[in-house]
């Protein structure tokens, strides 16, 4: 029997990943927030995580950006809302350093497996 | 791994505001300024700003890159100049006529606040990816 780090670091590896690329999106509609008829994007996190493959590969190779749907359009054509984006990435960077303590704790489970405490 | 991405994205971010942040400190500084005819005034001054899509980017990440900002171009204002009649005025045209730069200091300042705004964003989305980072590099440490 032996330990298969695939599985014993789940899901957390691509959750990483994904955050680190909705990150990405995010601080791209926050520095884009003066461009005239810029688009917001954002990608549906559910849905990533929820397609098959390899945690340690292909995390949104072929996925699609989703584009936001403003609360009060602008004039300019641009669909950046300083608040709600600030938000989403506060919440994405927060995510992110809870799957990281997830995977520490992964981490931690491991040592004192092979150690045999 | 896309911190690097990120890092530059806030910094075309940082760089077009400071851009946009010049010409507010232009315009209001020159919001006074004479000049004896027409042609010779000062116009105020506007960045454009455009995204731009990194090309090798969408190819390597299926379209899952970010946009950096680019400046376009910066263009000057063709608002008529104001004309006052002040006859000692050393540069007064032939009719006693002094031009000054059409500068509208309330838009000039509120666009100053804005670009503040939004230069703080990114210097915090910095921060927050530093802190990602650090962290990521703390991993498995025990």
């Amino acid at each position: 029997m032996s330990i298969s780090f695939d599985k014993a670091m789940g899901v957390h590896i691509r959750a990483l990943n994904l955050h680190i690329q909705r990150s990405e999106i995010l601080a791209a509609n926050l520095a884009n927030e003066d461009t005239p008829g810029f688009k917001a994007r954002d990608l549906d996190f559910a849905a990533e995580m929820s397609r098959h493959g390899s945690p340690f590969f292909g995390a949104g190779q072929l996925s699609k950006l989703q584009y936001r749907v403003p609360s009060q359009p602008s004039q300019d054509g641009n669909t950046v809302e300083l608040s709600v984006e600030q938000a989403a990435f506060s919440k994405s960077t927060t995510d992110f350093q809870t799957s990281l303590t997830f995977l520490n704790m992964k981490f931690r489970g491991l040592k004192e497996a092979i150690e045999g405490r | 791994m896309s911190f690097d991405s990120i890092f530059r994205i806030a910094g075309s971010s940082m760089n077009a505001q400071t851009v946009r942040l010049n010409t507010v400190a232009s315009n209001l500084a020159n919001s006074e300024s004479a000049a004896g005819s027409e042609d010779a005034v000062y116009r105020s001054r506007k960045p454009v700003f455009a995204a731009v899509y990194g090309n090798d980017d969408l190819v390597r990440n299926g379209g899952m890159s970010g946009a950096h900002v680019q400046v376009m171009d910066v263009v000057s204002s063709d608002r008529e100049p104001q004309k006052r009649y002040e006859p000692n005025h050393p540069l007064a045209d032939r009719s006693g006529y002094v031009f000054y730069a059409d500068v509208n200091e309330i838009e000039e300042m509120t666009d100053m606040m804005s670009a503040t705004r939004s230069f703080e964003t990114s210097v915090e989305v910095l921060n927050r990816v530093k802190g990602m980072q650090q962290s990521l590099l703390k991993l498995g440490e025990m």
